[in-house]
């Protein structure tokens, strides 16, 4: 590798192997299949969908691996960032 | 006191016998009373690694069925003092043996005065990881920087942790310094960031391995990376402070070395 690749992150395969390692052991140490990930999508949308209006398109859920420490260590913590368009009018 | 270690990886081929066999050599070679015990019934190996295939008497499953004393079924090494194996049945399956048994069978050798004992683990992460792990009071995860065995080796070191392992440590071996100069393999450091486990030893591919295994003699301890690389990882498990090898430096030497032979 040259100084300039290093620079410019060029795809090295021991990055690309990295970088896929990463996202897999994100899900397999949560134990989370993306079909899991999917529902828990679903169901967040729909509770929230009675409050607010979400932008479907930009919303990203996922676990991060880096996350929150405990007592018990550092544990997985699920990020949500759901645009909301705008707040549902409720008639009280 | 003795110490109760298991060699497993999850992934098969990323060099457990081998590694069982090397350190248990080498801890030998340190004046430590040392018995090996090839876990995988079916696919006998570690007598084959070790050259002591024609002296098997007894196995692992006639010392738990009781056909033969401990004694009788453990084989002295051919070069090395106080080494011996307790070669695993051939033609019986893994579920010959239980956890409970493994875990009496260890406390029988315990008090046959053994400063460490290594089970060389199979394969998979069913009864034989089960079998493998159920007496040990420490892990060595052996892992090759290749993406489905530090997969593996994740998982494993998971289910270590959930199996209240007190220790456990990362080998990683097959590392290829040239590749990973050039980026085309993962290194040391990014397999430990990526496992965030501690590292007790990185063996280089060396083709002295293959000849080694060729001729049934462990290479720990002689002139080649891979034999330094693996007396430093017996070093570290009697608790001696051992620098990590440079294998850059060492590469370019042998590099040298070839340009002389040509």
């Amino acid at each position: 590798m040259t100084i300039l690749d290093k620079f410019f992150k060029k795809q090295t395969p021991a990055n690309n192997a990295k970088g896929r390692l990463q996202m897999m052991l994100v899900t397999d140490r949560a134990n989370c299949s993306p079909e899991i990930m999917e529902s828990i999508k679903r169901d967040i949308m729909e509770v929230l969908s009675k409050y607010v209006e979400i932008d479907q398109e930009k919303l990203d859920i996922q676990i991060n691996q880096s996350g929150a420490d405990t007592d018990n260590g550092s544990v997985p913590v699920l990020l949500a960032n759901i645009p909301i368009k705008s707040m549902k009018n409720r008639k009280n | 006191m003795s110490e109760v270690i298991v060699i497993t990886s999850g992934k098969g081929g990323v060099g457990k016998t081998t590694t069982t066999a090397n350190v248990g050599t080498g801890l030998a070679k340190l004046n430590k009373k040392v018995v090996l015990i090839d876990t995988d019934i079916g696919l006998r190996n570690l007598d084959v690694v070790m050259g002591l295939e024609n002296r098997i008497v007894y196995n692992l499953v006639d010392v738990i069925e009781g056909n033969c004393r401990i004694k009788q079924a453990l084989i002295k090494d051919k070069r090395v003092d106080n080494l011996y194996l307790l070669p695993s049945a051939q033609t019986r399956d893994k579920t010959s043996v239980n956890p409970e048994q493994m875990k009496k069978l260890v406390a029988d050798l315990k008090s046959e005065g053994f400063d460490y004992i290594l089970l060389d683990c199979p394969a998979g992460i069913e009864q034989g990881f089960k079998n493998a792990i159920a007496g040990a009071d420490r892990a060595l995860v052996v892992t090759n920087p290749e993406v489905s065995a530090i997969r593996d080796a994740d998982r494993i070191i998971g289910l270590l942790e959930a199996n209240e392992m007190k220790k456990t440590d990362l080998i990683v071996n097959n590392i290829r310094m040239d590749m990973v100069k050039k980026g085309d393999m993962m290194s040391m450091d990014d397999v430990v960031e990526i496992l965030a486990i501690s590292i007790i030893g990185c063996v280089p591919f060396d083709e002295s391995i293959v000849i080694s295994t060729n001729n049934g003699e462990p290479c720990v301890g002689d002139s080649s990376l891979a034999g330094q690389a693996y007396l430093n990882i017996c070093k570290r498990i009697t608790g001696e402070e051992v620098p990590f090898l440079d294998l850059d430096k060492k590469g370019f030497l042998k590099k040298l070395s070839g340009i002389f032979k040509k």
